[in-house]
């Protein structure tokens, strides 16, 4: 298993005088094989961005343990050599292509820093090199891009750069927190196609964290639905959208629009 | 025999940015019939959001009416409301003919301005007496499934859900002919997307509405209500077609690329797989030479680089600004 999850829970408090205890994240398990496509599915306010956020070690758990590799993220990492590690094998693609770049450096820098966190011993020009085919690699022109500031590059682009990163470090797991809802649609489909390579050259894990049903039956081998920081149903893609077994999901399903059908219960 | 409601001759509008021009909406043209939702789709930056407000004369600056016109029916005659100015459409036409549920209603209430003020201010604008229209907008909120006391409460307590149908309650008030939507639902999760469509048509069913142009890039959303299509592509109408031709066949390239690619909770759609239009819909302020989508075509030909397709219709009741299909008449 690359990645075991038990038992997670986070519970936010807030306010000065009245605590108010909000639990975000309940008891959630679940596991994730090598080279799985999994998606964990629901809507704003579920508790999804929360479970991966701890799952990247970004956030502590109030309680649980998440094992990637068989270590605990949040026990067994100590040394830095060990987070610096971590985050080679763990990577994350975001949903806001525009929040993850400085809007003050070229927006190669986030691959000087991939390489870096490589930590091979290359010189300048290999590294440039690597550099160019990664973008290669995502369908871009390094011409195109290379120098170019955050603002320069469009929505596009600037997520397939986060996934030619990807394609430095060629993490063991990728989550990928709505990775095409600021892209349109008729670009999205290469990014999908670009992490479903990852996986198929590499072994990539990948998580993705969306809201969108259509997206998580198209790529995944699992899908996992939240509902109010509990994993409500989980099952094979066709199992969700067809024959959905939680009332929740029966509702997700029925009240998304579909292409190929109408719905009936509309006037 | 279907009637146009609001026509749409030859439209350009732009937004004048110093010296050069956005050309936003580029020699547009089309009908809204009446009885018909009418589902108007492209991607970002294609111009689909100025087009709501050229339809209604909502024009402020830096956005321009370059060339053509819009004429809305009234009584037998179409009135050119492209000839009025906005402030005199926006008096004889706004809430009574046409109203519109604009893209931020999220936002278009102010937090702090309790929802019966906004009820009380159409009454005044519109000099009908407030006690009347109070009256009426109770009934409306319970149709729209809200309950009346909403209407003594400030717009932040209201879910995001709950907001949306106040505005549709209070656009429709006046019973408007026609009703324009633009990406309505695009900030709701699917279960209140679902109740608002179930709202809108309701709306249409009972004739409070007579025509609704429903503005939006999902068109599984479309695929729902819509009765015609007009797919914009960079400032221009590239297909106008019933939709349940367009869906058996796409005639325009951009269209069968933009139903290739929606993904939707299907079986079908795994098994047609997702395809990706390459590169990136252009810049409006130069935008490609001849048929504006021929850098991203497949089929471009020497003729889509030199010559504009104009919009011909093909088949009973289908247009499409291609020279795939209109070589031979151009």
């Amino acid at each position: 298993m690359r990645l075991v999850v038990r038992n997670l829970s986070k519970t936010f408090s807030m306010g000065f005088f009245s605590r108010r205890h909000v639990e975000a994240v309940r008891d959630v398990s679940f596991e994730v094989k090598g080279g799985e496509i999994v998606s964990l599915v629901g809507e704003s306010g579920s508790g999804k961005t929360t479970t991966a956020k701890m799952i990247l070690r970004l956030l502590p758990p109030t309680r649980g343990e998440i094992l990637f590799e068989g270590k605990d993220v949040w026990r067994d990492l100590k040394e830095r050599e060990e987070l610096r590690e971590f985050r080679r094998k763990m990577h994350a693609v975001f949903q806001d292509p525009f929040a993850s770049y400085n809007p003050f450096y070229p927006v190669e820098r986030t691959l000087w820093q991939a390489i870096e966190l490589l930590g091979e011993d290359l010189s300048k020009q290999d590294k440039l090199n690597l550099i160019k085919e990664s973008l290669l690699r995502v369908g871009l022109d390094p011409k195109d891009v290379l120098g170019k500031y955050p603002h320069q590059l469009s929505g596009g682009q600037k997520q397939r750069i986060m996934i030619a990163r990807c394609w430095i470090l060629k993490p063991l797991f990728i989550v990928a927190d709505e990775p095409t809802s600021m892209i349109d649609a008729s670009s999205r489909g290469g990014i999908i196609k670009l992490l479903e390579e990852m996986r198929e050259e590499n072994g990539t894990s990948i998580m993705f964290i969306t809201h969108d049903l259509g997206l998580a039956y198209y790529v995944s081998d699992r899908i996992f639905v939240m509902k109010d920081g509990r994993i409500v149903e989980e099952g094979s893609p066709d199992e969700i959208v067809l024959s959905p077994k939680h009332e929740y999901t029966k509702t997700l399903v029925s009240s998304i629009p579909k292409l190929y059908k109408r719905m009936e219960d509309l006037v | 025999m279907v009637e146009p409601l609001l026509k749409v001759e030859g439209v350009r509008a732009y937004y004048k940015l110093g010296r050069v021009f956005v050309r936003a909406v580029d020699g547009v043209s089309f009908e809204v019939n009446e009885g018909e939702v009418l589902g108007v789709v492209g991607e970002s930056g294609c111009g689909k959001s100025t087009l709501s407000n050229v339809l209604m004369m909502n024009l402020r600056k830096p956005l321009v009416l370059v060339e053509g016109r819009v004429l809305f029916k009234m009584g037998n005659g179409f009135l050119e409301i492209s000839s009025l100015g906005r402030e005199e459409v926006k008096k004889r036409l706004w809430g009574k003919e046409m109203a519109v549920i604009p893209q931020s209603a999220m936002n278009a209430l102010m937090p702090t301005i309790k929802v019966r003020k906004y009820v009380e201010h159409l009454a005044e604008s519109h000099n009908i007496p407030k006690e009347e229209i109070l009256e009426k907008i109770r009934i409306r909120f319970q149709e729209v499934g809200l309950d009346p006391v909403w209407l003594e409460r400030y717009p932040f307590e209201f879910s995001g859900g709950m907001r949306q149908r106040a505005v549709i309650a209070i656009a429709t008030l006046l019973n408007p002919q026609l009703l324009i939507a633009d990406e309505p639902t695009s900030a709701l999760d699917v279960v209140n997307q679902k109740i608002f469509l179930k709202v809108l048509m309701q709306m249409k069913k009972r004739g409070i509405v007579k025509s609704i142009v429903f503005i939006t890039h999902d068109i599984a959303t479309l695929r729902q209500m819509a009765d015609r299509m007009v797919v914009m592509y960079a400032g221009k109408v590239v297909e106008v077609s019933p939709l349940e031709e367009m869906l058996r066949k796409p005639l325009h390239p951009y269209t069968k690329g933009l139903l290739d690619s929606v993904l939707t909770p299907e079986p079908e759609v795994k098994d047609r797989g997702i395809t990706t239009i390459p590169g990136a819909p252009p810049n409006l302020i130069d935008p490609p030479t001849g048929c504006r989508f021929h850098p991203r075509c497949t089929y471009a030909m020497k003729v889509c680089r030199e010559k504009e397709p104009a919009l011909v219709e093909v088949e009973k009741g289908r247009k499409v600004a291609c020279f795939l299909f209109t070589e031979e008449i151009a």
